[in-house]
């Protein structure tokens, strides 16, 4: 297994919003790559024909009727936000086009 | 100490009923037992009084109106693992990231106990996010073991534990990913269970990893335990993954149990958990338990499950993927910290920052191994084939299962360990889980009963008992009979030979 | 913007490249509720007043599938000719930002849950076109975010944002072409038209408000070119934020002409989302966000599959209704319309309200009538569509009856009508108001009649003398008088029955 570059690390960080500094960018690539090279034996079963298992209870089709059922108030919403303004949660602003 | 924290749930249930003594009398004993010797344990992360000591009264009402009493457990402590949602109380995970935050809801378990009547004494320590088997994850202080001070409480339930093994509570929730009830109650010599997947709700239970989360009993016997089982369990809508089945039948199969006759019972020793790696009194402990089954009427025989080698790669694939996911909603944005809020800095730099801040190093790094094994590229080798790994251990289960009604083995390797013993060495810590993991990939039923002390440390060691998945009652039902020949064989409960704690 | 974006003439551009299109059409439900948790999904609500722990991302919430959702997404895939799957399951599409409380997106990845189905689009001089349908998909609904200072509540320059989470969980189908090819210089109409089918269709299963005006139905527009001959598709951009049918046709448009003007400059195209802005018809590129191997998409483990029984399909598929093209092309043939008729129809967005009508009893051609002509023209002089507008298909329906009865002139009629669109209520409690009933009671009308002739004796005379002629003036001021709600032709034959006839 390749090992994990700080290149690497530096985008997992970014994709994961968490800031780093250059130590822990080390001390990151120093532990994945260890725990990455401890787990990596699960590969082996890779190219086997074996279908994945993604939920360990069989269920199907679960599903609520369509019906409203009582939320939060708005004062209960916005209750614990780390800013509010007029109802809403009030965040720094946003670079960048709505998705 | 008052001799009502000594006692069982069920036995504080019946004298509550009995007017022996009132739930407030039983509540602000244990309330005392709290302030007295939880500045040393440290298992609370939150005490409940005033609404623990209503919730007490309510109870004590019903009684003295002669209403019939609500449940089985009326009136009986608990202590709740802080990683379930509880309306007007703080719910932190152990994280910095949650403190001082209140949801808004009550999860399905504390509504299940709050109807039941019994009484949340308040919110109990654990490792960050339920990530660690040590409880020293938590942004808010170690838990110590009550055996010895020095040692980890097991975890990630770790507080749960400890306040079961420190009279705090005669009974606590925990939460099971990778093993986090049952290690914690090997090591405490507590009793602990994780019930099948999808047979108690996961509604307002802060998702570790949700294919593998499951809440469940935690006592210090196993009857105890199965009452409290019945109690949290049973189908809810508000869990997609919620099983609409009938609860097993383990308060029964706990009392068929304690008659103390397993004959006609196969047992398998899974012949993967031994050997190197295992303390040495551990294994005695275990083989002594594994002679006793015997005794009371139990087949033995030796059980080869190969793929269990693979669990222990494939939880630290899968659980940290799912991981990474679930805990990106902590993004500062809605609620709990935000740091670097300068009026300048972009909501991409808030999240980064609070998250840096507000997350401790093993959620960093969890997080960022889930990012690595989703990635393209990488996630066929890694996610897929945890999947498959999956596939194969559930295989290994029912092979098993068709020759035994159930497996045992220790449940965790080692005793408790010491505090510090492990931080800097993921990959042996991660080891503490090794034999509970499988269960909760296969999503089966599971417990962890105290077998005695460990010849080299004369600390608890745990013996695990898998059932297949909602044949729950199994395990309590072997479990129970082992409980009974244990204490007749040791002259007493295992329990009670824990150190007096030094009051403040 | 001080940049100036070179664009090449459209003809240029047909002659040199050929364009490819993929259009991504994103449909808001009309549920009671969300996606995955029990909170209404009404347009136009306080902030943050139809939230719950689900729909919020509040830790420990969990989602439950809305099982009316799953049956509408399930009928667009039979509509769109989609197989259904027989097993499925929804997938987390990994992703920060500050809309989506939970930092990702319940979506659906590689197995949606209706795939390979088609879409037969008619072009206004009656060409069909037929797009490959590649997917239909559910999902959920992001926040809306609202940008305080810097320039005019843009993103970009805002001091902060605030965020409201009432639309956060709404369900999305969201339907995917496959790359439509050989339109050629046609692209931008095909791919207007193609959006204008889809969303009749939708608006015929009943599963959306389709309000491109209120986001309901949202378009984004995938468009490359190729040279011609060129053995594979160019880079490609996706526009968003194109919020109207006529949105559409200028977004192509103007990225084919910018994209074939960098191009033939010999540069190359960025992959990149790129921003409609409505006022200019230009496209504007937007920060680059992650690239789509970044989303790290998993199976969600908080949900189980979806197993569609055949059953349970196939009854769905008779509860679909007539397809709007099949229904166009029986009207066509009941109503006896040319085909420039139907066409007329069909632009004027009066299909569905002239059939309306037709049910409520009016005949099809009076009912085309009212609604292509003269209910045209007041949502036009309202510029509001004419489905918008405050008058029913029963209410003109009753307004014809009125006329064919006798009851009101054509003249009338109109004042009536104008009557209701200005809420006055039903048609007969305007006539009422309004008096506006023709008078066609005799004993009202000898009374008029004899007035009349009493006031001109000399034109009396005259008819009675045999002037039959001179009865107009008569009839005219019988009209004046009556106000013109007199039936003239029964005025004139009173005047003459008076007059000794
Ligand atoms: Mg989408
Ligand atoms: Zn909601």
């Amino acid at each position: 297994m390749p090992s994990i570059s700080r290149g690497e690390v530096e985008h997992l960080a970014r994709l994961a919003r968490l800031a780093v500094t250059e130590d822990e960018v080390d001390r990151f690539a120093a532990q994945l790559d260890q725990i990455v090279q401890a787990v990596a034996q699960v590969g082996q079963v890779a190219d086997q024909d074996i279908p994945p298992t993604s939920h360990a209870v069989p269920l199907t089709n679960v599903f609520r009727r369509d019906d409203v059922r009582p939320g939060l108030s708005q004062q209960q919403a916005v209750a614990a936000a780390p800013a509010a303004e007029d109802g809403r949660f009030r965040v720094p602003r946003i670079l960048g086009e709505e998705a | 100490m008052s001799e009502l924290t000594r006692l069982d749930a069920a036995d504080l249930a019946a004298r509550i009923q009995a007017r022996e003594v009132s739930a407030v009398e039983v509540t602000q004993a244990h309330l005392d037992r709290i302030a007295a010797v939880d500045a040393t344990v440290h298992a609370f992360l939150h005490v409940d009084t005033e609404r623990a000591l209503d919730a007490a009264k309510a109870v004590d009402d019903d009684v003295a109106a002669g209403r019939p009493a609500v449940s089985p457990l009326a009136g009986v402590p608990l202590a709740l693992k802080d990683v379930l949602a509880m309306q007007g109380a703080p719910t932190t995970c152990g994280s910095k990231v949650l403190e001082h935050w209140q949801p808004p809801y009550d999860a399905t378990v504390t509504r299940r106990l709050r109807e039941a009547g019994v009484v949340i004494l308040g919110k109990t320590n654990m490792d960050e996010f339920a990530m660690g088997s040590s409880t020293e994850n938590s942004a808010f202080g170690v838990t110590r073991n009550p055996w010895d001070l020095d040692r980890i409480p097991g975890g990630s339930g770790g507080g749960s534990a400890a306040a079961l093994a420190a009279f705090e509570a005669p009974l606590a929730i925990g939460t099971d990913t990778g093993g986090s009830i049952r290690q914690p109650g090997a090591v405490t010599g507590t009793v602990g269970v994780k019930p099948t997947y999808g047979t108690v709700s996961r509604f307002g239970l802060v998702a570790f990893s949700s294919s593998l989360d499951q809440a469940g009993p935690c006592a210090r016997t196993v009857l105890d335990a199965a009452l409290l089982h019945e109690v949290i369990a049973g189908h809810d809508p508000l869990d997609s993954t919620s099983i609409d089945a009938p609860v097993p039948p383990v308060v029964a199969a706990a009392r068929e149990g304690a008659t103390g006759d397993l004959t006609g019972v196969r047992v398998g020793v899974v012949t993967e958990f031994a050997g190197d790696g295992y303390q040495p009194g551990v294994s005695a402990a275990f083989e002594a338990a594994v002679a006793q089954l015997r005794e009371l009427g139990a087949e033995i025989v030796e059980v080869s499950c190969p793929s269990f080698d693979l669990a222990l790669p494939a939880y630290y694939l899968i659980a940290p993927s799912e991981a990474s996911s679930n805990l990106a909603r902590f993004d500062a944005m809605r609620y709990g910290l935000r740091v670097g809020d300068d009026g300048e800095r972009s909501a991409e730099e808030v999240m980064s920052l609070t998250r840096a801040a507000g997350f401790g190093a093993e959620v960093k790094r969890r997080i960022m191994l889930g990012t690595y094994a989703l990635s393209a590229g990488y996630y066929d080798a890694y996610y897929g084939s945890a999947q498959k790994v999956r596939t194969l251990i559930m295989r290994d289960f029912e092979a098993a299962f068709g020759r035994v009604d159930v497996l045992v083995s220790p449940t965790t390797p080692t005793t408790a360990f010491r505090i510090g013993e492990r931080v800097d060495d993921p990959m042996a810590m991660y080891r503490a889980d090794l034999c509970t993991i499988p269960s909760n990939l296969a999503g089966n039923a599971a417990l962890s009963v105290p077998c005695g002390l460990s010849g080299d440390d004369g600390l608890p060691v745990g013996l695990q008992i898998m059932s297949p998945a909602l044949q729950d009652h199994r395990g309590y039902r072997v479990a129970a009979a082992y409980e009974v020949a244990r204490d007749a064989a040791q002259g007493g409960s295992l329990i009670t030979r824990v150190p007096e704690l030094e009051v403040v | 913007m001080t940049t100036t974006v070179a664009l090449m003439d459209y003809a240029d551009v047909i002659a040199r490249f050929d364009p490819v299109l993929g259009l991504e059409v994103h449909v808001e439900l009309s549920t009671n509720t969300k996606m995955f948790c029990g909170c209404p999904t009404v347009f136009g609500g306080e902030p943050n007043t139809q939230v719950c722990p689900t729909c919020l991302g509040l830790p420990g919430s969990l989602p439950v599938v809305n099982e009316i959702a799953v049956e509408s997404a399930i009928r667009i895939g039979l509509a769109l000719n989609c197989e259904i799957a027989e097993w499925c399951r929804f997938a987390r599409k990994n992703y920060f930002y500050p809309d989506m409380p939970k930092n990702f997106q319940t979506s659906q990845y590689d197995e949606p849950i209706a795939f390979d189905g088609w879409l037969d689009v008619t072009l206004d001089d009656g060409e069909v076109v037929r797009v490959q349908v590649e997917r239909a998909h559910m999902e959920e609904d992001t926040g809306k975010s609202l940008h305080v200072g810097g320039a005019t509540g843009r993103i970009h320059g805002a001091d902060y944002s605030l965020l409201d989470y009432n639309r956060a969980g709404v369900p999305l189908i969201e339907i995917v072409t496959k790359p439509i090819t050989g339109t050629g210089e046609r692209a931008p109409e095909v791919a207007r038209a193609y959006v204008a089918t889809l969303r009749d269709l939708l608006k015929a299963l009943d599963v959306s408000d389709v309000r491109m005006d209120q986001g309901s139905l949202r378009c984004d527009a995938n468009v490359s070119l190729m040279e011609k001959d060129a053995p594979e598709f160019g880079t490609r951009t996706e526009t968003k934020n194109v919020n109207s049918l006529r949105s559409v046709e200028r977004a192509v448009r103007y990225e084919m002409t910018r994209q074939a003007a960098l191009l033939a400059d010999g540069g190359s195209i960025l992959q990149e989302t790129r921003h409609f802005e409505e006022a200019s018809g230009t496209t504007r590129g937007g920060r680059r966000k992650e690239t789509s191997e970044d989303y790290r998409y998993f199976p969600e483990p908080d949900l189980v599959p979806i197993a569609p029984s055949r059953d349970w399909v196939e009854r769905l598929r008779t509860t679909l209704p007539e397809m709007p093209a099949a229904r166009r092309k029986r009207i066509q043939e009941e109503w006896s319309l040319t085909d420039l008729e139907l066409r007329d129809l069909v632009n004027a967005g009066a299909v569905d309200l002239v059939a309306a009508t037709v049910d409520a009893g009016a005949s099809a051609a009076e009912a085309r009538s009212w609604w292509v002509s003269y209910l045209s023209q007041q949502a036009n002089n309202r510029s509001v569509e004419l489905g918008e507008l405050p008058i029913t298909a029963g209410q003109v329906a009753r307004v014809i009856a009125l006329v064919a009865d006798g009851s009101l002139t054509n003249k009338l009629a109109r004042e009536v009508v104008d009557g209701v669109l200005a809420g006055e209520g039903e048609p007969d409690e305007v006539v009422d108001r309004r008096g506006l009933k023709v008078v066609s009671d005799d004993s009202a009308l000898y009374a008029a009649v004899d007035e009349a002739l009493a006031a001109q004796p000399d034109v009396a005379e005259k008819i009675r003398d045999g002037k039959v002629a001179a009865a107009g003036a008569i009839v005219g001021a019988v009209m004046k008088a009556t106000k013109g709600q007199a039936d003239a032709k029964r005025v004139r034959e009173l005047i003459l029955e008076r007059c000794g006839g």
